[in-house]
């Protein structure tokens, strides 16, 4: 299928300032989509608060903003921009929470706005967890128990059925901030509370453990030819429980038979189609446990993430590009790869190295924080290092820390 | 672990640690690109007579189990790896690679630049080769790789068929091939010809509940037929099918008797020499786990699992009596095509994956349908 004709112009979110949790891999993917959009001749308007990006460098769009990131803001471009479609895919969990905003607002409505790359409905799905749960459960897909807790009471009956130790979340919050594992009831009113502090909603939410079980990711990719590919396997050397950001990752993934390999690709793909994902990137997020092989679905992300520009330069496919691509309407089979220049998008990348990734924390610059890894993310920034071997690339990221 | 030595029919010499057997072997090398599955590819009946290397670094992470056996033992005649992995970490594990293989008597070396050797004969194309792990002289191993006939033409698949027709059981590798619509073809009798079938082929006939009978490869038509199949299944199996023209002739009377037929790998390339096509060797082969695969009539791509040195040129199929459905999306070389007057299709790829993404097990679905069909 060729691309759309019935755009023109395109609105492309970036994800504001460098924070922990969200840092500057949403610039590169920006970067990489703007380009890939401009190159088929769409007018790109370009957005973020964040003036020391790439992508706000002036050659970049046709029009760039450097304005806060809030509905409001939003809103007055599109007035004066009067873009066609907007892609909220490659700005992280800021893009995608500024198309729910603008979407609920009634402005996209209102000024003819497409979604490109993710639906209203998609986004709701992924991020709010009971609905996830729900979708998941619909569709024969394992998830964690688990349900929302407002107060001290609804957590304490939640935790009847999870048992200790318990995961308590703060809804909606990025990069797990105010979240932390519960081993006991004396530690649960504190985690609570802390998480509803943090919950944009005032809204915790509490799941079954799974401490322990092996943690795996999948980089996918779908065009709306119901084209499916995995991009790469990550691995995390250390077991759920520790914040992937935070997690030493291997790629690809080293300790599944491909029969239970193909359990978890066959599971990405049915929960792209739950989420009604109909084009771009996903992350999604397995545990597995090392003494059955189970295997739970943790959760998704519908667009470019931290995992995708990590798995982009461990693969050589580039995710964003590909994402922003296919969201116009291309499909997988018409897209050219980069590296071979002659054959297409529509394969799975094969390794015949390893890639390691160790995440830099900065520990000494914030006296008083709690040095200890959990659910919440506290690394600065990572290394990643490739080498023929597992010991070849692990030491190449040592060094390199 | 002691010394091994691998040579090519070029005259190139490697030197590695081995592993498993202590032996010498000479054989035809391929590489395969699967990250996951090497005990299913070391199992592969396709692979008598070829060594395979591969790609992926590390080899033996997650040890040999009961339930990933594509047939009763290794078939490979060599294994040629970066990196053998010390350990075993994987929950279904029983064994070690290295032991398993050293009881197979198959040997492998490690601790070569697979990556270079997969360069080689990328560009070179495949090569016939030699590996000793008991200090053999390099001068000795290239010229028996030289002297070695290779596989070109010859009949590799009587030697691995099964000897006589059995009923298919499933197995404790079974759990993991669900049926689509279990119990639909309930009723139903596949005979499937064993040119060297994978046992997830016969796991995916029979997941509906079909009942499966396997023959050998020289089984006439009429014997076959005499056992009233609602389907006929030609199976995958090793070396150039131009090396088996008694079977060919086998599979053209199995067409003409109009009864549902599927041909998987060399399958496929039985029907097409059946249909007067021609078969040609392509430079290095597809072996691996990643490859797409275009539905010429929907675009819809399908990411296989492919293990094939020989293709049937498209031109050759006669026109009228073939129709091309799939195509290589790497090379646009000929991966299915149905016959218009015959209930019958094939494709070259493995829908049963194993190892593999499972995009294509509807190939499956498929034939069960032409065979629904033919009852109804």
């Amino acid at each position: 299928m060729p691309k759309r004709t019935d755009i023109r112009s395109i609105l492309v979110v970036g994800s504001g300032p460098i924070v922990i949790g969200q840092a500057a891999e949403f610039d590169y993917s920006g970067t990489q989509a703007a380009k890939a959009l401009r190159a088929e001749g769409y007018r790109v308007i370009l957005v973020n608060s964040n003036p020391a990006t790439i992508m706000t460098d002036p050659d970049l769009a046709d029009a760039t903003y450097i304005e806060p990131l809030t509905p409001e803001t939003l809103e007055a471009i599109i007035a004066q921009e009067h873009p066609d479609a907007m892609l909220p895919t490659v700005g992280g969990q800021t893009g995608l929470n500024l198309a729910l905003a603008l979407g609920n607002r009634g402005t996209l409505e209102k000024y003819n706005v497409q979604l490109l790359g993710a639906k209203l409905r998609s986004i709701e799905l992924a991020e709010d967890r009971e609905q996830f749960n729900r979708a998941m459960r619909d569709n024969n897909i394992p998830v964690p128990q688990g349900g929302p807790a407002h107060n001290l009471e609804e957590a304490a009956a939640l935790v009847k059925a999870t048992g200790y130790p318990v995961l308590v979340r703060a809804s909606f919050a990025l990069g797990g901030t105010g979240a932390s594992w519960v081993k006991t009831a004396e530690e649960l009113p504190e985690a609570v509370r802390k998480a509803i502090a943090v919950s944009p909603i005032g809204q915790s939410w509490l799941e079954q453990s799974f401490l322990g079980w092996k943690e795996f990711e999948l980089e996918v990719m779908r065009d709306r030819a119901d084209n499916f590919v995995v991009v790469c396997s990550i691995e995390n050397l250390d077991p759920m429980g520790v914040h992937t950001g935070d997690s030493i990752t291997v790629a690809p993934s080293q300790t599944l038979t491909d029969r239970e390999y193909q359990v978890l690709r066959d599971l990405a793909r049915r929960v792209m189609r739950a989420v009604e994902i109909e084009t771009g990137g996903s992350n999604v997020q397995f545990a597995v446990n090392p003494a059955d092989g189970r295997t739970i679905v943790i959760e998704m992300n519908p667009r470019v993430s931290r995992s995708s520009a990590l798995a982009s330069k461990a693969t050589g496919f580039p995710i964003a590009k590909v994402a922003a691509l296919v969201a116009v309407g291309y499909t997988l089979d018409e897209i050219t790869n980069d590296i071979t220049g002659q054959t297409k998008v529509g394969f799975e990348p094969s390794l015949d190295y390893v890639v390691v990734k160790i995440p830099r924390w900065a520990f000494e610059k914030f006296p008083g924080v709690d040095p200890t890894l959990g659910a919440q993310m506290k690394s600065v920034g990572e290394v990643m290092a490739l080498g023929r071997t597992f010991p070849e690339a692990l030491s190449k990221a040592v060094i390199s820390l | 672990m002691s010394g091994a030595t691998l040579v090519l029919e070029d005259g190139t010499v490697f030197s590695g640690a081995s592993f498993g057997a202590e032996a010498d072997s000479v054989f035809e090398l391929v590489f395969n690109t699967s990250m996951t599955g090497y005990q299913e590819i070391l199992t592969d009946p396709s692979y008598r007579g070829q060594g395979v290397l591969f790609t992926c670094p590390h080899i033996g992470n997650v040890g040999v189990n009961r339930e990933d056996y594509e047939s009763g033992c290794p078939q490979i005649s060599a294994a040629v790896v970066r990196a053998v992995s010390p350990i075993v970490s994987n929950w279904r594990a029983e064994k070690s690679l290295p032991d398993w293989l050293a009881e197979a008597g198959v040997p492998g070396i490690s601790g070569v630049d697979t990556r270079f050797l997969t360069r080689k004969l990328r560009d070179g194309g495949t090569q016939k080769a030699a590996l000793s792990t008991r200090g053999t002289d390099p001068a000795e191993l290239i010229e028996r790789a030289r002297a070695w006939p290779g596989l070109d033409g010859r009949d590799m698949v009587s030697e691995i068929s099964c000897p006589k027709e059995y009923a298919w059981a499933p197995d404790s590798g079974s759990r993991w091939v669900e049926g689509d619509r279990p119990g639909a073809m309930k009723g139903k009798h596949i005979v499937a010809y064993d040119f060297g079938i994978k046992k997830n082929i016969l796991r995916h006939l029979a997941a509906d509940g079909a009942r499966v009978t396997v023959v050998p490869s020289n089984t006439p038509a009429n014997k076959a037929l005499a056992l009233k199949p609602d389907g006929i299944f030609l199976s995958n199996g090793p070396g150039d099918p131009r090396g088996l023209p008694a079977i060919v002739e086998t599979v053209r009377a199995l067409l003409e008797s109009g009864v549902p037929t599927l041909g998987i790998c060399l399958g496929h390339q039985l029907i097409g020499l059946a249909l007067g096509g021609r078969i040609t060797k392509l430079k290095f082969g597809h072996h691996g786990g990643n490859h797409p695969v275009r539905d010429e009539r929907t675009g819809q791509v399908w990411i296989t699992a492919q293990n094939h040195n020989y293709i049937v040129e498209s031109e050759s199929l006669p026109a009228g009596v073939a129709e091309v459905t799939l195509r290589s999306l790497n090379d646009g070389s000929l991966e299915g095509f149905r016959l218009l007057q015959r209930p019958a299709f094939c494709v070259q790829f493995h829908p049963e994956a194993s190892p593999g993404p499972h995009d294509a097990r509807d190939v499956f679905g498929r034939f069960f349908t032409l065979v629904e069909r033919r009852g109804a």
